[in-house]
Order: structure tokens, then sequence, then C-alpha cells
């Protein structure tokens, strides 16, 4: 099991992401087409085991596409390999049930439940497939967020949007995913807000998650990554280990904004 | 009319509401969950009722077959498609649930003398072959269109009336049936006459509805359920895929259908086709409660219920109409009171 792990199932040419050890996800050429019109065209990522891995870009470039095709939610072309297996085709319940786990952008929380309904039924794959552990996961998500213990009955409807932000995060969790797949994070919430799920972000990577996380605040997301991609219009036009890539040129003129690196610096 | 009367018209629109509002909640997880309008429920209670009258004639159910028909394609679709993927397993289950439970209990129904059974055995094995059949029809009819508009849905569904509806009489004849109760004795309540039957009904139907509160209450099965009728993609990420819900959800609604076909074949006479009136009542009850909520929809059935005990006295020829006018006014206040909202698609 630890060899079929270990050995690229994609048989790779050249890895990208060459720091990545034990690929946990190797994606292949994937292209997504919407209509005629391809909103992904021939992506190739690697997230290694343990690594945080991000995926920059502006509004519109394919990154949320890209995370859709990856869970199965959207149909695509090429090679998923996750865990040391390829997907031919990736399913979502199957993706969920191997521990790949997607926080969408839209969150996509059960309104109208509460707090902890919502946590619990981030635990119904493992449950359905016997393991009937979510008490203690449940207890070690509250760890992580006391907020959300705080909250257990409240509706998740009625949360603020950072509360919201965790709680799709504490439900993703209480499937114990070996990847995770954190689609704009940061959006729409406020600074001090922003700085707690990137504080979180780096904790689960202490625990041994991996990540794979798209960002528009680049900045924020360089600062914490191992190795980042740059997708423009659908393709990877940039990567590298995160802070070189945060040293370049390019990279700050169109992401960071002049002497971005400086602030970055200046605000941790 | 005197006080007796209205007494027993008042238990006769009890005893129905309970039905129309079993009905009714399984109409409204229906909807909710596949966005499917189960327009066939009112079969499920036809079916229940004269498979255990078929049973008790000493004849085998020729219901049986049909479920034995559709587990044949169920497993011919996704045996086949397991056995593909390479899944063994999965494909020995699938064949295990669809092809040898149905035979299996085919050849039960063959070898027993299923007439002589005791009655609680008799009604096991109606549900028994009845109930899978809900789970079945999502396969084969709604599964493959699951994403389509309400609308295909709805045509789908009504397609599946029309098809149970010839079948029934088929397997059933055009006769109606009437099954023994299910005890014979009965209460005194004052000047009222409260019969074992009506009893059941009342009895059976509240726990079921206990039964359901709790099931989507307190198991991660039943909010999962819930989640999916909140939010599908947020549910789909967790990884309760929408197939199982829908199955788990026509299992339920089956399931209710076929019982309550079973506890009111002692108190009316069932015909091939009369569950469409019986399951539009529990239809005109959930549109009271706006296909959404399931405490408006049972207290609605309660409405239809007594509503149509007390037209039958004063205008029996009407029954029908009135109840079934009801749903005007409510359509009126529910079109006043909430804005138009396109369907997402």
């Amino acid at each position: 099991m630890t060899q079929q792990t270990q050995a690229s199932p994609l048989n790779a040419s050249a890895p990208s992401n060459a720091g990545a050890k034990n690929p946990v996800l190797e994606v292949k050429d994937l292209s997504v087409s919407y209509g005629k019109v391809e909103a992904l065209t021939n992506a190739s990522i690697t997230v290694g085991e343990g690594q945080i891995v991000t995926v920059i870009g502006p509004n519109g470039a394919g990154k949320t596409t890209m995370l859709s095709a990856i869970m199965g939610v959207l149909g695509s072309k090429g090679r998923v390999a996750f865990d040391g297996t390829l997907e031919v085709v990736p399913e979502v319940e199957r993706m969920v049930a191997r521990g790949m786990n997607l926080v969408p952008e839209k969150r996509e929380l059960f309104g109208e439940m509460s707090v902890e309904d919502n946590l619990v039924l981030g635990a119904f794959q493992r449950y359905r497939m016997g393991k009937r552990d979510h008490a203690q996961t449940l207890e070690e998500v509250y760890a992580l967020f006391p907020r959300l213990k705080e909250r257990r009955d409240q509706h998740a409807g009625t949360m603020s949007g950072g509360e919201r932000q965790m709680l799709a995060v504490g439900r993703a969790l209480m499937a114990k995913p070996k990847l995770l797949m954190l689609d704009e994070p940061s959006l729409g919430l406020a600074p001090l807000i922003v700085r707690e799920i990137f504080r979180i972000i780096s904790e689960l990577r202490r625990r041994g998650v991996s990540i794979l996380l798209v960002e528009q605040n680049a900045r924020a997301a360089l600062q914490v990554a191992d190795y980042a991609y740059v997708l423009e219009t659908g393709q990877i036009a940039m990567q590298g280990p995160a802070h070189e890539l945060a040293d370049d040129p390019r990279v700050i003129e169109a992401y960071l904004g002049f002497g971005g690196k400086h602030q970055a610096m200046l605000s941790t | 009319m005197d006080f007796s009367i209205a007494l027993i018209l008042g238990q006769d629109g009890i005893t129905n509401g309970a039905i129309y509002a079993l009905l009714a909640l399984a109409l409204v997880l229906v909807f909710a969950v596949t966005r499917v309008i189960f327009i066939q429920q009112g079969e499920f209670v036809a079916y229940g009722a004269l498979t255990l009258a078929m049973m008790q004639s000493g004849a085998t159910p020729a219901t049986v077959w049909l479920l034995v028909a559709m587990g044949v394609l169920v497993t011919a679709l996704d045996g086949a498609k397991a056995l593909k993927a390479g899944q063994g397993r999965r494909a020995a289950g699938v064949a295990g649930w669809n092809l040898a439970y149905p035979l299996a209990l085919a050849g039960l129904l063959g070898a027993l003398p299923a007439n002589e059974l005791p009655l609680a055995l008799q009604v096991v094995l109606t549900l028994a072959i009845v109930v899978p059949m809900g789970p079945m029809m999502y396969r084969l009819m709604y599964q493959p269109i699951a994403s389509a508009p309400v609308l295909i849905l709805l045509i789908v569904s009504v397609a599946l009336h029309i098809a149970m509806v010839g079948l029934g009489l088929l397997f059933f004849g055009a006769e109606g049936q009437r099954t023994p109760s299910f005890s014979d004795a009965s209460f005194e309540l004052g000047p009222l006459m409260v019969s074992g039957q009506t009893l059941w009904v009342l009895v059976v139907s509240v726990l079921l509805i206990v039964g359901l509160y709790q099931f989507f209450e307190r198991t991660l099965y039943g909010k999962a359920l819930r989640a999916t009728a909140i939010n599908r993609v947020g549910a789909q990420l967790m990884g309760i895929s929408p197939a199982l819900a829908g199955k788990l959800t026509f299992f339920l609604a089956a399931f209710i259908g076929a019982l309550s076909g079973v506890l009111i074949a002692p108190i009316t006479t069932i015909y091939y086709d009369t569950g469409f009136l019986i399951g539009l009542k529990g239809f005109v009850a959930a549109i009271i409660g706006g296909l959404a909520s399931y405490p408006l929809a049972a207290a609605g059935a309660l409405v239809v219920g007594l509503l149509e005990a007390f037209a039958s006295f004063w205008a029996s020829a009407y029954k029908e109409v009135i109840v079934f006018t009801l749903i005007i006014p409510v359509l009126l206040w529910r079109s006043l009171r909430s804005h138009h909202v396109e369907e997402e698609e």
C-alpha cells in the first residue's frame, strides 16, 4: 500500500512540484469546457503530503473550475490521481470517501440546521463506511474552533461570514480528509478574521493535512504556502516555491502590488 | 344534524385525515429531497391494500412479479456498471438486493400458504413486496434525469401513475376488495362508538409521524435527507449522493403509502384505481403546507379529512368537489403571500 502511494500512478515525466514527496494529488493535463468555451486548459498540479499548495490568479481564471473538476463536481478531461490511485472519472461521493474534501467558495452550508448538525453531517461518508467516531472528531473540531462550540445550537444561516467560513472548514474536517481543498476561504471576510483563517490553515498543515488553497488574496496565500501556481485564463502561467514566486517581479506587479513583499512582511 | 352525528363524522374525518397526513408528509418529503411530485403515491396505497387482499384470497400476489421485473432491470443497469468498474463486491450487493431478494420472496410466497398466516405476517410480507418498488422506481425512472426541471419530473410521475393504474387492473382485476379488520374490538366513548380499526389507524399514524420525526432529528441518515433538501450541492460535497438520498426517500414514501393502504383496506373498499383520489387528497394537504412545511401539511390533512366527512353528510354528491375546491383559496392566499421565484436551472 505504501509503495503504491509513493510511486506516481501518472508516470509523470517531470513532476512540476518537485519538492513534493509522496504526492497526495497529481493532476495532469486537466481541461474543462463549458460548451465551446474552454475554462481550463491542460492544467497540471501536484500536492505533496503535508504540503500547502496554493493556486492564485485573477477572477475568472478558472480556479474554482479546477477544484470542481478535481472533486468530480464538474466533468473534465485529463487525469487525476489521488492518494496513489488514478481516477478515470472523479466522482464526488467516491472522492469524499477516499479522503478528499472541498470547502466551496459559497460555503454551501445547511442554513436551516444547527451548527452541530452541519458538523456531524461532515462525517456522513465515514459513518456510512462504518467509522462511527464522529463524537470524538466533533470535540477535536470544537477545540480548533471554540466559537463553533459556543454556537452549536444556532442555525448555520444566522451566523456571521467569518463564523460560516469556520463552520464550512470545520464541517470538512469532520471527514478527516487527507486533502483539504479550500476555495477562496478569505473572500468577503474582515482582515482580522482572514488572519484567523490563515492561522488555522497553518495549524491544519501542522496536523498533517495536505491543503490545496485557491485564493485571490495572493499575499496571504503565498505566505502560508509551500508551493504556488499562478492560473491565468485557464492555464498555469507560472509556478514555483511560494517564497520564490513572492519575489518574482511579475507576480509582485500583478498580484501583490508594488512593494507587496515588504508590506506582507510588515503585516505579520 | 345532532351532536352524535357530528361526533361520528368527526371520527371519520380524523381517521381519514390521519391517512392523508401520512401521505402529505411523504409528498412533502419526496418533493423537498428530489423535487419529484409524487403523483403515484396513491398507487402505492392501492398496491398495499390489494396485495394484502390477494394474499388473503390464497393467490400469489401478482405485484411480486413486478418487483422481480424491476429488480432485473436495476441489476442489469447497476450490476453491469459495477462489474465494468471492477467492483465485484458492489455488483454482488446489487444483485443480492435487486435479484436474489425478489426471487426469494416470490419463492417464499409460492411455497407458503400465505392465506393461513397470521395477519401481522401477511402485512409484513405485503410491505416486503411493495416497499422495495419505491427505491427501484427511483433508480429506474428518476435517477437518470435527477437534475431535470421539475416539469419533466412531473411528467414522468404522471406517466408512472397511469402505468401503475393499468398494471393494477391487470394484477388485481376490476373488483373492489376489502380486508378483514385488524381487531374486532370496539369501544364506547360517551355517545361515540370507536371501532378497533379506527384506533389502529390513529395509533399507527401517530407512531409513524413520531418515528419519522425522530428519524429526521436524531439519525445521521435522516439529517442527510434534510441536508439534501436544504442544499443539494453541500450535501453532495459531504458524500451524500443524490441517488442515495432519492432511493432512501422513495423507500420511506413507498413504506408510508403501502402501510396506509394496509391500514385503510378494512375501512374502505379499494379498487385498482382508488389510490389516485386518496393520494390527491394527501396532495391537497401537502399544498396547504406549500409542499414544504410538515406541520402545516399534517394540519391541512386533518382539515381535508374533516371537510370530506362533513361534506359527505351535507352534500354527498359533491364531496370530492368540495374537498378539491379547498385548494383554490389556499393557492390564492399563497400566491398573494409569497413572491414568485424562478426555478434555478
